[in-house]
Formats: structure tokens, C-alpha cells, sequence
């Protein structure tokens, strides 16, 4: 509510009244900025577009003789998970008790996982139909955009989100601009429901992202235009120079000084405060540690490297840095910087100790992100890596969440969290299984066995195979 | 052993026997436990259970696990591109050629590049390649490979020929699906005339629909002799090709992609046409695509047509392996109320036996019948779970190498961190 009435000011006036009141005091700045005693340093309205979701209504479930991933790497056999209130109630054995009246599911033969949170998607942004009209997803005009916001682009009835729900069990998700730029953008996290706004999907309290881009992108994108960067080094370049500009705004902001509203310089001051998580493009290994050291340089901090096809190289030092790497099972040879690639970078990154993610970056492999965890699996152990399949499950919702700041709230089966679950009907890491059932903060959101929990999108409407399967 | 990689001269054809396997023929019947197999000569010679092995020849027990014929990539631009984006090792299309149809993709192949040992260390054996459309409605004429370890990767020079309908051949033509159709028209009937007095082709000066050795292979397709492998997903445009057999009622239609078939499944069949599916594109990404659904291959399976199972429109030179992922989704999706899917046996009959009959080599490739080449996987578990490995592959009778570039990447980073020398010095 009260985010509500804040998102109609263009600028609030808040917490900088004690930067300002120091600064006032401090002769130096006084001189850098006479003048102007109205001129009151502000800071602007950090959420102008504010999260208007609300968990829709669920009922009091308990799920009962179902194997249990929790996310965090346990198990239960013969488990019982129950929610109620949009919350996970409790995660227990077979002794657990059932409130009276609850919804009873039998899931024998089945797994009950948190849902499935991809890290990088570009849905809505780049939604189906995949036409000219609707490719909204790299501001490709200059190398530097960190003052566009990927939900401003997000179309909410791309048909994309629902087959990411229902044949994927993905729950939350978040939505990056593209990779032509190395400062892409901001990201935005959404909870996987259907809505007529993006408000109404964006993840209450999530913080915001920051894309950025390495090597062949934003090289070709813009060297292809006659400009700067052309080259690896020129990436770094721009890079430096921008963030060499963004300290400079953020030191003027700390010192209490009145600044122009820049929109750029605002993503990027929020960054170095740490309150925007920077998601970094990035596929080999010695480019990832030219960016560890240039985030050094200007003080701020990569949450995960995404396409990390070479984490493997290099999982001792993301180990060390507690970086995540989001990366695909198998995907190689599109070009040069994803050469590399080996069926085992998942596993051997998650041997090393470092933070270890499955994405996607694409329509129809988030709708299989447990199948990548599974290849994944499969090579490790093949190369004599112990991982269960418990533990293979923190790849896809109990890291991502971490790495997107929303592991309080989500990505793993602890009483308290938001009740985003998702019931197989067999082993999630077999071919074999699919989604049964997918409840969003408790509300059943899809169910395979009931026609009317699968959501249609308006662009589906009156087309062909309207609310088939798919 | 980097050496051994690049040099490695073809193993001569064994006879062998495999023994005590979990056996799928792939013809579409179900696997046979305490199965065998006998290779000799490069040829299955006997396959299944209670055949008798030679004496004297090597056996090899599978103990029990899947053998199988070798995967057959259905439509696939293995051998034809390294690197997409380093425009020097990708052939999969000649945008700024004058030819179109009379491309022959056969010198293109780089039987030595990665993705055929990638691909290969996945369980695919044989491949039908076709090369992209650019610069005209016709692609060029594909091949159907092997992916053995040695520098002779054509199966059958010529196999197909390739042209896209439907949005990608109408920005080809003109911009229209009737400049598609009437471009195709006078470009066969062009070809015609050419065979019947090639003296036209002069006459027609530089007004000419095209090329003589466009003309001769577009010959070959009006005569039958080339299947034609026609790109089409919309459910109109795949009636109005299927049409097209009634003026040129030799063609040897192949229907690729068909997102829409379902729609017209009970046509399809009844055209008795062969069609090559993407099972898993769900999504309306284009406005011909609008009905796309997994149910797809099984909606057109239970009416009659011969699908084989591929994984176009993905990354159709470097994953061959998806085949095999994408069968065992389909087995997946029949337990599902309301979907279509396949049996298993179904299943891995579309990615060996299916693609070999829609190429015209049924009698050859893609089973373990007798008479066919001996092409055999012993994997590691169920061929269509994830993840699922060959321990052994043979191609032609041939033991064949598994490792792969990447696996040599694996090994040397196997532990993280630099030792008493670099990395490189780790081989």
C-alpha cells in the first residue's frame, strides 16, 4: 500500500536528511556546491513501479508418501510436506501431522521439489511470437545502458511463462536484458504467475540486477557499427570508464551533494552500494578473473558469472571468490567463447566448492531445467563425482535464489517460506516425469490432471490448440 | 595422445559378436533380453535372442545393458560447421552463391572436426545432412554420413534435396507464399525443359530460372530420384506442398519441421508422406507455428504417418544427442492425460529405422536386421534416460573412439589450480 502511494512521487525525499545535515557542516563541499540552502540533497524512489502481487488462494495441502528434495541438499523418503497459508507449514516424515480438513495428495512414486527458479531468462522480453514487433531485449544503441529496465519491456502475456510453468515447474524466474551491451540493463525477478501488469508478477521484495555482458557480444555488436568497443580490450575500456564515472556520482550522492537525476548513474550507484546484484555474461575463464579484479577496482561485488562455460577452469578462484556460475549442461560450438565447453562444468564447479546454478537463457530449455541438472548429474558421476540427487537440486532453486537475494523467501522446503512447490510424477531426473502439480505461495497454479489450472494467455485466445497440453 | 587424436587410422572391420544384451533392434519392436548380436564383414549378419555365435570370433558380453542400433540423426548439419560464428569453418549455407540447388555439400564435410567425435561419443552413427537455405528457395543436395573415426564420412553422396516453404522460403522468393510456390514451379518446369533439350538453357540467354547444374540435380528430384526434403510447419502450406505431388507425381516428398501437422494428420497419412519432427517446440515463435504442441509427433504417429524424430530448429551441428533425450520425452508425455506420446519402442524406432526409411536406406542403415551395416551402441543405462552414455560403439564393424576434445579438457581440469607446471604442460 504504502509502495503504492510512493510510486506516484517522482522523487522522494528520504534517508539522505542525515547525509545532508553532515554535509552541510563540511566547509570543503560547501565550497564544491554554494549556494541554495533549499536545494536539499534527495535520494529518488528506489521502487517507482512497485510489486503489486499477491499470492492467489491456496488451500491447506499435505502431500504424503512422497520423496522429498528440500532443496538444501536433504531428502526424505516417505515424506509429507504440508502448506498452508502460502506457506511451507512443515517437511517432515510420515508421522508429520495433517491438520484436519487439509487437502491430502497421495504421492506415492512421486517427488515433491521446491519450484524451479531460473536465473536468466528473456521471456517477455523476447516472447513468442518471436517477431520484429516484439524483440525487446537489448538496447543495442549504445555499449552502456544500465538506465533500462528489462520489466519495462516485459510483455505479461507471452505464452512462454506458462509452458515454463507447467512443463518446467518453474516458479520464479528472472528476466535480464540481452547481451549486446556491457551494461545491459537492470533485471527484474517475477514469481511465474499470470497477470495483466508485470507489477502484478515481480517478485515482492527482490532486489534489482544489473546485466552486464563480456567478450564476443558487445564487441561485434558495436565494433560492427564503426565504434567503441571493437575489441576485448575496448570492452574494459568502456567499462572502467563508466564505472570510474559512476564512483564519482555516488561519492557526490554519500557527500550529500545535490546531483541531476541520472538514470544510469542511479543503476550503477546502486550496484556499489550493493543493493543491485551485477549478473555477468561471461564465458571464459580469464575473462571472468579480468572482472573479478575490475569489480575490485571500483568496489562492488559479481553475484554469479551467467554461460559460465568455463567455470570449470577456474572453480578454484569462484570458490574463493563466492561467486555463483549459472551455466547449461551441454550447450557448445555456437562460438568461439563457448568452444570450451565440457559436459562436466556443472558438477566439477559444484565439486570445487563454489556456487553452482542451471539456466536457461531460452524459451524452451526452461521448460527443462531439472532434465539439464540431470545430463549434468550424470556426466559427474560418470567421471566418479558422489552427488545425489538431493544435492543435484540445490543447482535449480536453492542457488539461484540465493544468487538473485531471494533465498530468505524461497527456493527450498523450510517451514516459513513462500509454499513454491512443485509435485512430479516421477523421479525429476528421468525423461520420463513431468510436472504434476505446481503451487505458487500455496495457490495451485498448474495441475496436469485438471484442464482448468492451465493458464491460456490472451495472444493464445481463439488460436490454434487454445489450452491443448502443449 | 594428441597425436593419436589426429591420427588415428581407421580400425579394419572386426566380426563380433555381442552378447548378453538388453537388445533393440529399432525397428519398432521391443527390446529382447539375453540378446546378440553378430557382426562380420562390417554387416549385421544375425540379431536377437537365441542367435548362434560363430566360433572363433570375438565376442564382446554387454552384460545385460542396452544394445541398439546406432542413432540416426534425422535432419542435421554435422560435418558442415565447427564454429557457427567463425564464418570459416560454417557451411551450412552459400548466401552469396549463383548456385542453389545444384550444391553438393559432400566437399564441405570435415569428417576430422569436433562435432563428429562429439557427436559420436552421444551414440549417433549416422546422419542425414542437409545444408541451409540462403540465397534461394533450394538448399542444395544432402548426404547421409557416417561418423566413424576415419576421413570418409559419406554414406550416399546426393541423398536429399532440401528446400524451405512456408515464412523462411517466402523471404527467399519474394516475399510471398505465392511467389514460393511459383518460384518452385518454374524452377522444376525450367528443369524439365532443360532435360529435354538442353539447348534451352542457351537460349534462354541471362533471362534463364536458373543454372545447369541446378537444372540437372532438380531433374533428379522431378524424376524421383533425389527425395525432396521440403521445410514447411504451417497446416495450409503443408496441404498445399503435399498438393504439388499431383504435378509432379514422381516427387519423393520428406516433410521436415511440420509444427502445425497434427492439424492434418489424417492427410498427411493419407499422402503416405514421411515427416521429420522437432518434438519438443511447444511454442507459437512464429505465426505458422501458432499450433505447436509436444503432442505433435504422437498425434501424427496415431494417424498413420512415419515420423522420425530430430532436433532442428536447436543446435542442429553440434547436438545430435538431443535425439535421444527427445525420444524419451515423448514416452514421457503419453502418461500424460490429454497429451500424445510414443511407447518406448516407438520411440527409438523414430531416431534409427524412421529416418533411414525417409531417406530411402531402410535397407541398409538404422536397424539391426540383417543385412544392414554394423552400426551398434552398448550404453551405459536406457538410451532415451538423460544423461544415458555408449561405453562401445562399432560403425561399419569398426570399434570407435569415444574420447572427445572435451573430454581431454575435462581430464586436465579435472582438479582446479595450477600444479609444479601450467595447465598446459598437463596432457
Amino acid at each position: 500500500m504504502i509502495r503504492g502511494v510512493k510510486g506516484g512521487l517522482l522523487a522522494a525525499v528520504s534517508l539522505a536528511f542525515a547525509g545532508c545535515a553532515a554535509t552541510g557542516s563540511d566547509a570543503k563541499s560547501a565550497g564544491d556546491e554554494p549556494t541554495a540552502p533549499a536545494a536539499k540533497p534527495v535520494k529518488f524512489d528506489k521502487d517507482p513501479y512497485p510489486s503489486t502481487y499477491k499470492p492467489y488462494p491456496g488451500r491447506p495441502t499435505a502431500v504424503r508418501g512422497v520423496t522429498i528434495f528440500d532443496g538444501e541438499g536433504g531428502r526424505i523418503d516417505n515424506g509429507t510436506v504440508l502448506l498452508a497459508g502460502g506457506k511451507v507449514e512443515a517437511v517432515g516424515g510420515a508421522d508429520t501431522p495433517v491438520p484436519e480438513g487439509a487437502d491430502i495428495v497421495d504421492g506415492t512414486g512421486k517427488y515433491v521439489t521446491p519450484g524451479v527458479i531460473d536465473i536468466h531468462s528473456h521471456l517477455g522480453d523476447y516472447p513468442s511470437p518471436s517477431v520484429d514487433a516484439h524483440s525487446d531485449g537489448n538496447e543495442a544503441t549504445s555499449p552502456t545502458t544500465p538506465e533500462v529496465w528489462s520489466e519495462h519491456s516485459v510483455w505479461p502475456q507471452d505464452p512462454g511463462f506458462s509452458r515454463a510453468l507447467a512443463n518446467g515447474g518453474v516458479t520464479s524466474l528472472q528476466i535480464l536484458p540481452g547481451s549486446a551491451n556491457l551494461m545491459g540493463g537492470r533485471s527484474i525477478t517475477l514469481k511465474n504467475v499470470p497477470s495483466r501488469t508485470v507489477q502484478g508478477m515481480k517478485f515482492p521484495g527482490a532486489p534489482y540486477g544489473l546485466k552486464m555482458a563480456c567478450g564476443e557480444n558487445p564487441k561485434r555488436v558495436y565494433g560492427a557499427k564503426g565504434r567503441m568497443p571493437s575489441t576485448r580490450m575496448g570492452n574494459f575500456a568502456v567499462n572502467r570508464a563508466t564505472w570510474q564515472k559512476a564512483a564519482a556520482y555516488k561519492k557526490k550522492m554519500d557527500d550529500g551533494k545535490v546531483v541531476d537525476r541520472d538514470l544510469a548513474m542511479e543503476t550503477l550507484a546502486g550496484v556499489l552500494a550493493g543493493e543491485i546484484l551485477v549478473h555477468n555474461h561471461c564465458y571464459r575463464a580469464d575473462e571472468m578473473a579480468l572482472v573479478i579484479d575490475m569489480s575490485k577496482e571500483f568496489g562492488y561485488k559479481v553475484s554469479t558469472f551467467h554461460h559460465a562455460v568455463e567455470a570449470y577452469k577456474i572453480a578454484d578462484i569462484l570458490a574463493k571468490e563466492n561467486i555463483c556460475s549459472a551455466m547449461w549442461a551441454d550447450w557448445w560450438g555456437f562460438k568461439m567463447e563457448a568452444y570450451d565447453s565440457v559436459n562436466e562444468n556443472i558438477p566439477l564447479v559444484y565439486k570445487a566448492g563454489a556456487c553452482t546454478i542451471v539456466h536457461s537463457d531460452d524459451a524452451n530449455q526452461i521448460q527443462r531445467l531439472n532434465q539439464e541438472a540431470a545430463k549434468a548429474l550424470k556426466a559427474g558421476r560418470r567421471m566418479g563425482m558422489q552427488i545425489s540427487d538431493e544435492q543435484a537440486w540445490t543447482w535449480l532453486s536453492w542457488n539461484p535464489a540465493k544468487a538473485l537475494g531471494i533465498g530468505e523467501k524461497t527456493g527450498s522446503l523450510k517451514p516459513g517460506k513462500m509454499a513454491d512447490v512443485v509435485l512430479w510424477n516421477g523421479n525429476p531426473f528421468s525423461a520420463y516425469t513431468r510436472p504434476e502439480k505446481v503451487w505458487i505461495d500455496g495457490a495451485l497454479m498448474f495441475d496436469a490432471m485438471d484442464p482448468k489450472r492451465r493458464p491460456v494467455s490472451d495472444f493464445e485466445l481463439g488460436h490454434p490448440g487454445e489450452g491443448d497440453v502443449k | 595422445m594428441v597425436a593419436a587424436l589426429a591420427l588415428t587410422t581407421p580400425a579394419a572391420a572386426q566380426d563380433v559378436a555381442i552378447v548378453n544384451a538388453k537388445l533393440v533392434i529399432g525397428d519398432g519392436s521391443a527390446p529382447v533380453e539375453g540378446g546378440s548380436v553378430v557382426i562380420r564383414g562390417g554387416k549385421v549378419v544375425a540379431a536377437g535372442a537365441g542367435v548362434a555365435v560363430p566360433a572363433g570370433i570375438e565376442r564382446v558380453d554387454a552384460q545385460g545393458r542396452y544394445v541398439t542400433p546406432g542413432i540416426v540423426a534425422a535432419f542435421s548439419r554435422v560435418g558442415l560447421v565447427e564454429v557457427d560464428a567463425v564464418t570459416g569453418t560454417n557451411d551450412r549455407g552459400a548466401a552469396r552463391s549463383r548456385f542453389s540447388a545444384g550444391l553438393d555439400i559432400a566437399p564441405a564435410l570435415n569428417p576430422m572436426g569436433s562435432p563428429v567425435a562429439v557427436n559420436r561419443a552421444s551414440g549417433v552413427t549416422r546422419a542425414i545432412v542437409a545444408p541451409s537455405a540462403s540465397s534461394n528457395l533450394f538448399a542444395g543436395q544432402g548426404a547421409v554420413v557416417d561418423l566413424a573415426d576415419d576421413m570418409d564420412m559419406v554414406t550416399r553422396p546426393r541423398a536429399l534435396q532440401f528446400v524451405a516453404f512456408g515464412e523462411d522460403g517466402s523471404a527467399k522468393a519474394g516475399g510471398s507464399r505465392a511467389a514460393t510456390f511459383l518460384l518452385f514451379r518454374e524452377q522444376l518446369l525450367a528443369a524439365r525443359s532443360y532435360a529435354r533439350n538442353p539447348a534451352t538453357l542457351a537460349e534462354w540467354g541471362n533471362d534463364a530460372m536458373i543454372q545447369r547444374a541446378d537444372a540437372e540435380a532438380l531433374v533428379r528430384v522431378i524424376d524421383g530420384k533425389t527425395p525432396l526434403f521440403v521445410r514447411v510447419d504451417r497446416a495450409a502450406d503443408i496441404l498445399n506442398v503435399i498438393k504439388l505431388k499431383g504435378e509432379f507425381p514422381a516427387l519423393k516428398l520428406v516433410l521436415v519441421g511440420v509444427t502445425e501437422g497434427w492439424l492434418v494428420a489424417r492427410e498427411v497419412a493419407a499422402a503416405k508422406v514421411p515427416v521429420l519432427v522437432s518434438p519438443l517446440s511447444d511454442l507459437p515463435d512464429s505465426f505458422e507455428r501458432l499450433g505447436a504442441t509436444q503432442s505433435n509427433a504422437g498425434r501424427l504417429k496415431a494417424a498413420g504417418v512415419d515420423i522420425s524424430v530430430g532436433v532442428f530448429d536447436d543446435d542442429d551441428a553440434h547436438k545430435m544427442g538431443y535425439a535421444t533425450q527427445y525420444a524419451g520425452n515423448l514416452v514421457g508425455l503419453a502418461k500424460l492425460p490429454g497429451a500424445s506420446g510414443l511407447s518406448w519402442d516407438q520411440a527409438f524406432a523414430s531416431i534409427s529405422s524412421a529416418p533411414a526409411r525417409a531417406v530411402g536406406m531402410e535397407g541398409s542403415i538404422g536397424s539391426l536386421r540383417p543385412g544392414r551395416v554394423g552400426d551398434v551402441v552398448i550404453w551405459d543405462d536406457d538410451p532415451l534416460e538423460l544423461g544415458s552414455r555408449p561405453t562401445a560403439v562399432w560403425i561399419d564393424g569398426k570399434a570407435q573412439s569415444l574420447t572427445t576434445r572435451q573430454d581431454r579438457l575435462r581430464d586436465r581440469y579435472a582438479t582446479p589450480g595450477e600444479g609444479a607446471l601450467p595447465k598446459a604442460y598437463d596432457r
